[in-house]
């Protein structure tokens, strides 16, 4: 294990010579006097403008109707619904990170945990729209709710489609009140080093008034442990509810109990990717290079690795199993998917996440930000693909030939695509620019554990 | 602040071991106050030397827990068996393992929120202003500072008296703030 301070010989998970002090000015200088410069602004303006693209995508759907995209029958599923499962997976990237490291102490994950929390909070928001607007009369999407209505009905709790909202709402609830209450002692940080009244009074009001006393701390302890064992079953569950989305039909291709950890191990995989596409990039524009450094880029590439590994083997369970059962069904959706019409999402889907991720066996490539930059990003298209894959290809040749049909995506479905991706960057960079992006705290206890080990 | 207020010592450190060291002999010298300890991170063992046993947070996350869990799971069975029967096929109606998935989710979402809710009322947060927030020096209570704050508690508690123990302490510096 790496030590926490660093020295010549050994690499660290802080640079050398850092103090309570350096810390916390480098940090909350980010929020407080930083300039954000053309890129940032450029970044602002290109995720604005893809925004706008959603919300006109929005209007125009709730116009026209759910037809603007390019499904129909056979294939009722498509972009929507994989942009729901990309983003949601996404998500678990920041809470594996937070709930699975605390839990197991890992210190390595002390300057990663905050903006992979936010990047959760974000994507899991993102992935709520595409559910949501897929309803059909998406300004009914309250009926979900099990609430004393005049109609006299209730949901159908028996519906796999029921419990993936209930557990929607759980995560993205207890994604912000993680990042939240996890962001309190940052905040009073802000708050006490802002340079003025209104900026003090801002985040003021967001720190509610911690004073890190010993009892606070000791409360804000005991709730940190609670959440973090709470957010790993939480997660599991959520993703094994967006598998049983699927694996509940009587469709060929979906109907299997492989489902549910074959999603969650996709969410992980593709969770990290997210977390080493934002971070790379963000510690080199924001000067984290101290406090992000080779260590905790090559941990995320070892657990993107093993997370791929564990995907890779739930492709070759599924056609495995597809060959056991000896189903015809099974068979033909098997063998559809690697020669049919969309086999090339197939072969993608091999080459971006089965491929791809071989090369971080080598640690000279786990330390070539560039090399990580470029899988993590192949890893996330790869992922994409998989759920794209998955869904038509099980839709698009129905049981009898005379009910088998295309799906091509029309300009809206991009339209959403680009615009999901646009909301979600608006929302990273404004968490960024104003939101302490590494937890401060966490940093100086890091800090005072190397001082003691060292004396 | 106005001289006829009760006075409390603001007392501050350089470092975790020292506000440790400090709290721990002003509790066994000065039995007639009350001791806060304030620190930018969670310094271990400092509330067990401040005589902190409980904290509260965990009984309510289980009392949310169960909120969350048992109140989803009767209200499911409550509509399918009760309110709203629906015979599919002479399937029963309270169809048990069909009403886990929710009720495992909002198990999750009560604890958090009764947590949360605990972790900040516990803490009287949020709380707008604090007297501490007038003092000067109480602004690196947050970065690179330890303080301890003595107030009176009691008749017999000698402000002068804690003032020159504190003294002896060898702080950084010394303040009197309002309660």
């Amino acid at each position: 294990m790496s030590a926490v301070l660093g020295d010549a010989a050994s690499p660290a998970l802080l640079a050398r010579g850092q103090t309570h002090a350096t810390v916390t000015a480098a940090i909350s200088a980010i929020s407080l006097h930083r300039r954000f410069g053309r890129y940032w602004l450029a970044g602002f303006a290109i995720a604005l403008a893809l925004c706008l693209l959603l919300v006109f995508g929005t209007g125009w759907l709730l116009h026209r109707g759910v037809g603007i995209w390019g499904i129909n029958m056979p294939v009722a599923w498509a972009f929507a619904i994989c942009n729901y499962v990309w983003w949601i997976g996404i998500g678990m990237g920041g809470t594996f990170i937070s709930g699975a490291l605390y839990l197991a102490r890992k210190d390595w994950r002390s300057s990663i945990n905050r903006y992979a929390e936010a990047m959760t909070v974000f994507a899991v928001a993102v992935s709520g729209i595409f559910p949501i607007l897929h309803l059909g009369r998406p300004w009914f999407f309250y009926w979900l709710f099990p609430y004393p209505d005049v109609m006299n009905v209730w949901p159908q709790w028996r519906s796999s489609l029921e419990w993936d909202f209930f557990a929607i709402v759980a995560y993205l609830t207890v994604s912000i009140l993680y990042w939240y209450v996890g962001m309190i002692p940052d905040l009073a940080t802000l708050r006490d080093r802002a340079p003025t009244l209104g900026v003090a009074r801002f985040y003021g009001l967001l720190a509610l008034g911690w004073r890190g006393e010993a009892r606070q701390w000791r409360r804000f302890e005991t709730l940190s442990l609670l959440l973090a064992g709470l957010a790993v079953p939480l997660v599991f569950s959520v993703h094994s509810m967006v598998a049983l989305d699927f694996s509940e039909a009587l469709v060929p291709g979906w109907h299997s109990t492989v489902f549910p950890p074959f999603f969650v191990a996709g969410a992980l995989f593709s969770g990290f990717a997210m977390v080493l596409v934002l971070g790379i990039p963000m510690r080199r524009m924001l000067g984290l290079r101290d406090y992000i450094t080779d260590v905790h880029l090559a941990n995320l590439a070892k657990v993107l690795l093993a997370a791929g590994l564990v995907v890779a083997y739930g492709y070759c369970t599924e056609i495995f199993s597809a060959f056991y059962s000896m189903d015809r069904f099974e068979l033909a959706v098997t063998l559809r998917r690697m020669t049919g019409a969309y086999a090339w999402t197939f072969w993608g889907t091999i080459l971006c996440n089965v491929l791809s991720i071989q090369l971080l066996w080598s640690a000279r490539v786990r330390r070539n930000h560039a090399a990580l930059f470029v899988i993590a990003l192949l890893v996330l298209i790869g992922m994409w693909l998989e759920r794209f894959m998955l869904i038509v290809t099980s839709l698009y040749q129905d049981f009898v030939p005379s009910s088998w049909g295309m799906y091509y995506p029309t300009f809206w479905d991009i339209a959403f695509l680009a615009g999901s991706l646009g909301l979600f960057l608006l929302m990273f960079l404004l968490f960024v620019r104003l939101l302490p992006v590494v937890s401060i705290f966490e940093l100086r206890k890091l800090v005072h554990k190397g001082e003691v080990k060292s004396t | 602040m106005s001289a006829s207020q009760p006075v409390a010592l603001l007392v501050e450190f350089a470092s975790a071991e020292e506000l440790l060291g400090a709290v721990g002999r002003v509790r066994r010298a000065q039995p007639d106050c009350a001791i806060e300890a304030y620190s930018p991170f969670a310094v271990e063992g400092l509330d067990e030397a401040l005589g902190v046993r409980h904290d509260g947070v965990a009984p309510w996350t289980l009392l949310g827990a169960l909120v969350g869990g048992v109140g989803t799971y009767a209200l499911e069975w409550y509509s399918a068996v009760f309110n709203y029967p629906i015979n599919v096929g002479g399937r029963p109606t309270a169809s048990w393992p069909a009403f886990i998935p929710p009720a495992l989710e909002m198990t999750v979402l009560g604890a958090a929120v009764f947590g949360v809710l605990a972790m900040l009322i516990g803490n009287g947060l949020p709380r707008l202003h604090h007297p501490l927030f007038d003092a000067k020096a109480f602004e690196r209570a947050s970065s690179d500072r330890f303080f301890m704050v003595v107030r009176a508690q009691g008749q017999n508690f000698d402000m002068q008296g804690a003032r020159e123990f504190c003294e002896s302490l060898a702080p950084l510096s010394i303040n009197e703030v309002s309660q």
